[in-house]
């Protein structure tokens, strides 16, 4: 009976391979979790890459389903990036399992989390889920700091290399032309970042210790009392206390988050809010430095 | 720290009341006053630097020693949950009963007043590069008797390539869309009606999977599955496959914040003997037993939205499973002793749940379910089927229920849920409050 199951699988199986020709494989198909990522691949795969970014910037990544259409993209993968951390834990793993694709699993060159180039911060001493939604490795919004993306990038390269040999060198030199130009960069959001050094803000959730190493900001408090957890009104009884004894002068909401408490917090203490979107809208062909920039702006012409 | 300041004013006061004696004490007192806003300015901004510094430590230590590897780096991933409900019904509980449908499994009401539910504890993890494996354990009372199950105990290939997988060992069947989902994972506390009269609540088994995905954007999945076929709903010991099953699946995304997926699905046992529950009728206690042949077939339709795809503060689910079963043998009830009552048996039945779950803010959810079942037994003594339960006298099984959910956090629920139960010929109101943690592993769950 199971050979016979087995014999009939296999018939079903291979007429429908046969229904879909196999995709073209002059590009390697590039999975990433989050759209940073994306646009990360992007600068130094070019056209040799297909990517697909499995989130938008307006979804939080600790919250998203192992949907059939996630699960159809990861089978066909090359190449998944992600951030790692244990911030997809809810549903990274699942696909993997679910996308019935080797060449993508833990260990292989085709799995790459960016979170295993950098220096993490805010490793807690104690996991402990009363501490909210905390993270065993650290604080996994990493691509907040713009510097981060040079590691990143010069691991990702190695894969890259690793995968398709017969571009490596296409992407070696599309890696140093980066390098340059995102080294410039740097110096020039400093420059620019220069009016940001030791303002005092409060965050809606602990989403930027990387942005404020990197742009000399001092998170005061946050509106979430712990990492992920709904902010009620005794903590923001005592965020707005804090607020007025430590002079704090902007309200930072990431885009994908509720409005509300920011905008309580706003008509409370007179702070204005400012919005900064999670990631690069890759969705809309925006580039990874436009993101960065776009932080940067905001902050800098923020209401006062 | 500080008596290295404090030792400060002392000098101070020594040169002061030295300069005392030279007559100019006015100037002396004013540097005096000056030295002791410095030092009190210094003192402050002491205590702040000592604030900050506490702030760091206890709650933002930056990156001690991350590589470190610990003994227990390679344990698996252990989750345990807990679940409790308390139930009240209007009707006797032990009275419960599905016309037209003999119940057996797991198909019972939860007991009348607090109970536990399945306590689970699930380990899992990638056995090696191209293994994963995972053992649930559940530990549950039924009348008394603590009882061990062990509800799945598979591995699973991770790198067969070519979109192919094979799944080996103890696991829920991937029959219809709620049987692979652990009860805690349900919207309800309760089982579908019609998985309550086919399955006995949930299909596992021993046996073989195979899988296939095709290399498509739009997901399409196909398997089989071959089971021992001694878990009910079939029974008996076969040498080959007991049961066999096959299943299909599609889905994709509308847009960024639409996503759905479809199934079909066959359950086969061509040779089975399957023992309902007993129960007795003020005599002997009587149990049926179904030798014979058994189909069903399944479709299933899910529907998600979630504004932008953000789960979080907002998202509907649409769920709607269909399951139709025929069946051709022989039914006996069984007794302490020969002779015993026995009939052919030539029955078609039918169901299907439709159900909604709007989580209309971060922590709360909504949700509404409809029951329906049908019918139709024949065979050649219709007293041995009426005895067994297959007899309708006309009267359709049918259940209203909505549940309230409190969600605090990912890892536990509060759920009151009201059903109007019209599972047979006198109505019930059943009510039930449950809770569900879960401790450990942060558990993924399937679309």
């Amino acid at each position: 009976m199971l050979s016979r199951l087995a014999a009939r699988i296999a018939v079903i199986a291979a007429s429908i391979t046969c229904f879909f020709p196999a995709v073209s494989q002059a590009t390697l198909n590039v999975f990433a979790c989050e759209p940073e990522w994306a646009a990360l691949a992007s600068e130094i795969g070019g056209d040799r890459l297909t990517i697909y970014s499995a989130t938008t910037s307006m979804q939080d990544p600790h919250h998203i389903q192992a949907r059939p259409s996630l699960i159809a993209k990861a089978r066909r993968a090359d190449l998944l990036v992600c951030t790692g951390a244990e911030l997809e834990t809810g549903w990274l793993p699942l696909l993997l399992r679910k996308a019935n694709n080797g060449d993508i699993q833990p260990g292989k060159p085709g799995y790459f989390m960016a979170a295993d180039y950098v220096d993490m911060l805010e490793v807690p001493v104690k996991v402990d889920r009363s501490h909210g939604d905390v993270h065993a490795s650290g604080n996994p919004h990493i691509h907040t700091d713009a510097r981060n993306m040079l590691p990143v990038a010069a691991a990702l390269v190695q894969h890259l290399k690793t995968l398709d040999s017969e571009n490596a060198e296409y992407y070696s030199n599309r890696y140093d032309a980066f390098r340059t130009v995102w080294e410039a960069k740097l110096e020039e959001w400093k420059q620019r970042a220069m009016p940001l050094e030791d303002v005092n803000i409060v965050a809606h959730h602990n989403f930027w210790p990387y942005m404020n190493r990197w742009l000399g900001l001092i998170q005061v408090d946050t509106l979430e009392p712990l990492p992920g957890v709904t902010p009620s009104s005794s903590h923001l009884a005592a965020v707005k206390k804090h607020v007025a004894e430590r002079g704090v002068s902007v309200i930072i909401r990431v885009g994908y988050a509720n409005e509300r408490p920011a905008n309580w917090m706003s008509s409370q203490t007179g702070l204005p809010v400012v919005t900064l979107p999670a990631s690069v809208d890759f969705h809309s062909g925006q580039k990874l430095d436009e993101w960065y920039d776009t932080l940067i702006t905001s902050m800098i012409n923020r209401p006062q | 720290m500080k008596l290295q300041f404090n030792s400060r004013p002392v000098v101070q006061a020594v040169a002061a009341s030295a300069m005392a004696f030279n007559a100019v004490s006015a100037y002396a007192d004013e540097d005096i006053d000056s030295l002791k806003k410095q030092l009190s300015d210094y003192e402050e901004r002491l205590q702040q630097l000592e604030q900050d510094r506490d702030a760091t430590t206890t709650t933002h230590l930056t990156n001690p020693a991350r590589k470190q590897v610990k003994g227990n780096a390679f344990n698996p991933a252990i989750s345990v949950i807990l679940d409790g409900v308390y139930a009240s019904y209007q009707n006797d509980p032990e009275d419960y009963a599905l016309p037209g449908f003999a119940l057996g499994g797991e198909a019972e009401l939860a007991p009348e007043g607090f109970s536990l539910g399945h306590s689970e504890i699930t380990l899992s993890n990638n056995i090696d590069d191209k293994f994963f494996g995972q053992l649930t354990i559940a530990i549950v009372e039924h009348e008394n008797e603590l009882e061990v199950e062990l509800e799945e105990a598979f591995f699973e290939t991770l790198a067969l390539g070519h979109g192919f997988s094979i799944r080996g060992g103890r696991f829920y069947s991937a029959i219809g869309y709620l049987n692979q989902q652990h009860p805690h994972a349900w919207d309800f506390q309760d089982a579908p009606l019609v998985y309550r009269g086919m399955f006995g609540k949930q299909y596992y088994d021993d046996g073989l999977r195979a899988s296939f995905i095709t290399p498509t954007d739009v997901f399409f999945e196909l398997g089989a599955e071959g089971f021992a076929g001694r878990k009910y709903p079939a029974g008996g010991e076969h040498s080959g496959a007991g049961v066999w099953t096959a299943f299909a699946n599609v889905g994709g995304d509308i847009g960024v914040s639409h996503s759905w997926q479809a199934g079909v699905s066959y359950w086969n046992g061509d040779e089975i003997e399957r023992e309902y529950g007993g129960h007795a009728h003020g005599g002997a206690a009587e149990t049926p037993f179904f030798e014979g042949k058994s189909s069903i077939a399944g479709l299933n339709a899910i529907y998600k939205w979630a504004p932008n795809g953000n789960y979080r503060e907002q998202n509907l689910k649409l769920q709607f499973e269909y399951f139709s079963r025929d069946e051709d043998g022989t039914l006996t009830m069984l007794t302490d002793a020969p002779p015993f009552e026995t009939s052919t048996l030539d029955s078609k039945q039918d169901g299907w749940y439709a159900q909604a779950r709007w989580k209309f803010m971060r922590n709360w959810a909504a949700s509404v379910r409809y029951d329906m079942l049908d019918s139709d037994n024949t065979g050649s003594d219709v007293d041995v089927l009426d005895e067994a339960g297959l007899v309708t006298n006309g009267h359709t099984p049918k259940r209203v229920s909505v549940a309230a959910e409190w969600v605090p956090s990912e890892f536990s629920r509060i759920r009151l849920q009201y059903n109007r139960d019209d599972s047979y010929q006198v109505s019930d109101d059943q009510v039930y409050l449950q809770y569900t943690f879960s401790i450990g592993a942060h558990g993924a769950h399937a679309f």
